[in-house]
């Protein structure tokens, strides 16, 4: 059985599709219409982006609540 | 929300109504204020308050008639406060006490007023019109001011001077031993812009032809304005009191509240009367000289009654404190014993029993008026979004409120306005109406005749959620009623639309009543037999064509079932909120436990019956008030709870609380059935959608097949509870794993050769962390966001 271990650490993600290290690049997140630029974490090759847990239940989350509330 | 309609609402809510004390005073001394203050020990604050509202703190403390402590509320546990005594001590210059001189608004236009007598109300005239910025001449034939008061025993040597010396740098005129002829008192109305008259209580038969007089030749005064016949002359005071005509007017006194250095006389003479007086008549005046109307919006002028409801009985009576020195008064420690025992005077009986109404940190009148403009707000956020759908719409604070004001109703009109505006937050009821979806779909729905019947006599309803938590005992009680009722039992599975109900989705919930009804005439328009009480509430309230009974009292006129329990065990009985006031369930259920040998012992009764959370889809939206709501709730007694609604007993049991369904008692299983574990939302679907599929196989004889699950998961009961936090199913996961296993779109964490995939479903992306292991997967990590994320070139 599974336990949740420690949050994977940036640094030893790899794309599994291309076996590329993720690089930082510009992500357009999208809510309710609104638009908003972040640098994320992604494969170089497919532009697969990864979202840590810590950042969609921090401040996405946070940014989520107060569209919802706009 | 109709303007009307929340102004109702508000004036339902009594917390801002005064205190009993502070009604009761003429001038509506924060009397509760000056407790809390004194009782912290904060005697500065404590007077800088009295001083705001007496004019004369030092002569009003000592001679004040207390009409307060004849009305204070701490008289129905134990003695009143005696507020007049700490009043004395709050301005005992023992405890630091000195009168801070009036301050003058310097700004306005000013105006002349001529006040004609230096008692209390004639001082208290100049006063108040002196702070509004008017120059003021005050004429008294005595050669002191007060003159009346200087020889009572009960004022404190220096009091007067003391007070006298507020009216420093005020510009008050004081002509001491300046007599006015009455007889020429126009005169004096023609040189002044207004003039006040507090002549004392004698009569004033010199007045006659000049003024309006009484029968006994007093000055006659209006009451509510303390005008005369002329328009410019204003009287009041003991004049207006010694007027037989309005003695009954007299603020309300008990002697016997009566503390012995303040006894009251056989004269009607009030001296806190003639400050009102004063200051009412200051009032008129500074409008007169404004232009104003007189009589517009003096509602709360004088001693009245108040709505502000208190229960005492909550409170052991306690006696006042005794000073050890009755000459001296309270000392300082004695004061803050005494003020300590106000309880202060609140409402708040639905806040008491309400966590989510506690949470916020006010009362329904503030909460409705924050949700109107919530509702009405043009520019800015929306900050109450999360209050309004926090309530659980369980009716309770209506049954504790004196007034019977329902929060519910107001947030459930909020919440239907807000998905009418297109206003709602997606997130709060996405997932309670996707289970809702899930109700209603292939998976679950159903409505069918008994087996070898063409007609139903009757319609089983168990509802969603106990098809959910409990589905053998739905398979058991269906095969128990198909074989004691005669003319065939239908059975319907599907959703009465209380989550579209409650999410305010009046749309979805039109939807969901008209698919009720269909399959009800479909059937033949049966008796329906409802096992959920929010079931029943549905059908009682949006279905007045469809006859139905609980379940449970169909169940207890009729033989047990053959493996009933029968045990000698006591369980406290829980209500669920929704049929608060069905007494025939109440009564059903407490017969079956009876019959199973159970003695049931009462929390606090049906009709007082709290949330278990679920009610409003509250537990969704801050799952942390909820949860309170369910701690207060199994809280009220050590034995396990016996429930009839499945989300009862589930949170219940998600709580700690060892609890069972009345279902357990009738149809028992082996094991421990108040220890049994909340199934969980993914477990949830996972039985109605086996428990229809069992049925259709079983009693239909039609071939159905258990779906094949490609994904095997395995996952710790730690990430179960956090997956259960996140509002996220297995079959979300497994979707995701599936997507990634297809598509290859995974990352590789290469320290712990874990995999992380990503999937948006409808309006959801879902992140699972796994590994895989003998063909199943283990799931050790899962997160979601609404947001979506788009790649820039």
């Amino acid at each position: 059985m599974s336990e949740k271990p420690p949050a994977p650490s940036d640094s030893e993600l790899i794309c599994a599709k291309c076996q590329l290290p993720l690089v930082l690049g510009k992500v357009t997140a999208n809510y309710l219409g609104n638009d908003f630029p972040v640098d994320l974490l992604r494969c170089p090759g497919c532009g697969f982006t990864y979202v840590p847990e810590a950042l969609a239940l921090g401040k996405m989350l946070d940014v989520e609540r107060a569209l919802e509330d706009k | 929300m109709d303007g009307q309609q929340v102004r109702d609402w508000e004036a339902h809510c009594i917390e801002e109504s005064p205190p009993a004390c502070n009604a009761a005073c003429p001038v509506h001394v924060d009397v509760r204020g000056m407790m809390e203050l004194l009782r912290q020990g904060d005697f500065k604050v404590a007077q800088a308050l009295y001083s705001r509202i007496i004019p004369f703190p030092a002569i009003i403390a000592a001679l004040c008639d207390h009409p307060c402590e004849g009305a204070c509320k701490r008289g129905e546990a134990g003695d009143p406060i005696r507020i007049h005594e700490l009043e004395r001590a709050c301005v005992d210059a023992a405890n630091g006490f000195v009168a801070a001189p009036f301050r003058t608004n310097k700004q306005l236009a000013k105006k002349r007023i001529a006040v004609v007598g230096a008692g209390i109300s004639g001082l208290c005239v100049a006063a108040e019109l002196s702070i509004k910025g008017h120059r003021v001449v005050v004429f008294e034939a005595q050669p002191q001011a007060f003159a009346r008061l200087r020889d009572d025993p009960r004022l404190p040597a220096g009091a007067i001077d003391a007070d006298l010396a507020r009216f420093a740098g005020t510009g008050v005129e004081l002509r001491l031993g300046e007599a006015i002829a009455l007889a020429t008192l126009t005169t004096l109305a023609d040189e002044f812009d207004a003039v006040y008259l507090g002549l004392g209580p004698t009569a004033q038969p010199a007045l006659d032809g000049v003024l309006a007089l009484t029968a006994d030749a007093r000055i006659a005064i209006d009451p509510l304005t303390f005008a005369t016949s002329h328009p410019k002359i204003f009287a009041g005071g003991s004049q207006r009191q010694s007027a037989a005509d309005v003695l009954s007017e007299l603020p309300p006194h008990s002697p016997s509240q009566a503390s012995p250095h303040s006894p009251r006389t056989a004269s009607p003479y009030s001296p806190i009367g003639s400050l009102h007086d004063g200051r009412y008549a200051a009032q008129s005046i500074d409008r007169l000289l404004q232009g104003a109307s007189l009589t517009a919006s003096r509602d709360n002028q004088g001693p009245q009654p108040t709505r502000l409801y208190i229960n005492t009985a909550r409170f052991a009576p306690l006696p006042a404190v005794q000073p050890a020195d009755a000459q001296r008064g309270l000392s300082r420690t004695e004061a803050i014993a005494e003020a300590a025992r106000c309880f202060p005077c609140h409402c708040l009986e639905c806040v008491k029993v309400c966590p989510f109404l506690e949470h916020f940190g006010a009362y329904p009148k503030r909460y409705v008026r924050e949700i109107y403009n919530n509702e009405t707000i043009i520019m800015g956020p929306r900050k109450t979004n999360r209050l309004i759908d926090s309530c659980t719409l369980c009716g309770l604070c209506a049954e504790v409120c004196p007034e019977h004001l329902a929060m519910g109703e107001v947030c459930l009109s909020a919440r239907q306005g807000m998905t009418a505006k297109g206003k709602m937050p997606p997130s709060h009821h996405d997932f309670a109406l996707r289970d809702l979806a899930y109700s209603r779909s292939d998976a679950f729905a159903l409505a069918r005749h008994q087996p070898g019947f063409a007609s139903s006599a009757v319609l089983f309803y168990p509802g969603c959620q106990l098809a959910a938590s409990s589905p053998e005992q739905v398979e058991q009680t269906y095969a128990h009623l198909c074989a004691t009722i005669a003319g065939g039992v239908g059975l319907l599975f599907g959703c009465c639309g209380a989550p579209a109900q409650w999410a305010g989705r009046q749309d979805l919930f039109g939807e969901v009543r008209a698919d009720f009804d269909r399959q009800w005439q479909e059937l033949g328009r049966p008796l329906v037999l409802t096992a959920c009480s929010s079931c029943y509430r549905m059908i009682a309230d949006h279905h007045p064509e469809v006859a139905q009974e609980s379940l449970w009292s169909v169940l207890a006129r009729s033989a047990l079932p053959a493996g009933a329990a029968q045990r000698s065990t006591a369980l406290a009985i829980h209500d669920p909120c929704a049929t608060r006031h069905d007494t025939a369930i109440h009564d059903g259920v407490r017969q079956l436990a009876d019959r199973c040998g159970i003695s049931t012992v009462e929390l606090d009764g049906p009709q007082l019956s709290s949330c278990c959370g679920f009610g409003g889809l509250a537990s969704f939206v801050s799952p942390a008030i909820t949860d309170r709501i369910v701690d207060r709730c199994i809280g009220q007694n050590d034995a396990d709870y016996l429930t009839y609604c499945a989300m009862c007993r589930d949170n219940f049991a998600r709580r700690g609380k060892r609890a069972v369904h009345v279902l357990d008692l009738l149809f028992p299983a082996t094991g421990d059935a108040a220890a049994r574990p909340d199934p969980g939302f993914s477990q949830r679907q996972e039985n109605r959608g086996r428990l229809k599929r069992r049925l259709l196989r079983e009693l239909w004889s039609e071939t159905v097949n258990e779906p094949a699950n490609a994904i095997e998961l395995s996952i710790s009961a730690e990430v179960h509870a956090d997956l259960e936090r996140k509002l996220i199913l297995e079959d979300d996961l497994r979707q995701t794993i599936a997507h990634a296993e297809a598509s290859g779109a995974k990352l590789i964490d290469r320290q712990s050769g874990h995999f992380i995939a990503s999937h948006r479903l409808v309006s959801m992306t879902y992140w699972v962390e796994y590994s895989l292991a003998e063909g199943r997967y283990i799931v050790h990590r899962a997160y979601s966001h609404r947001m979506q994320l788009e790649s820039t070139p």
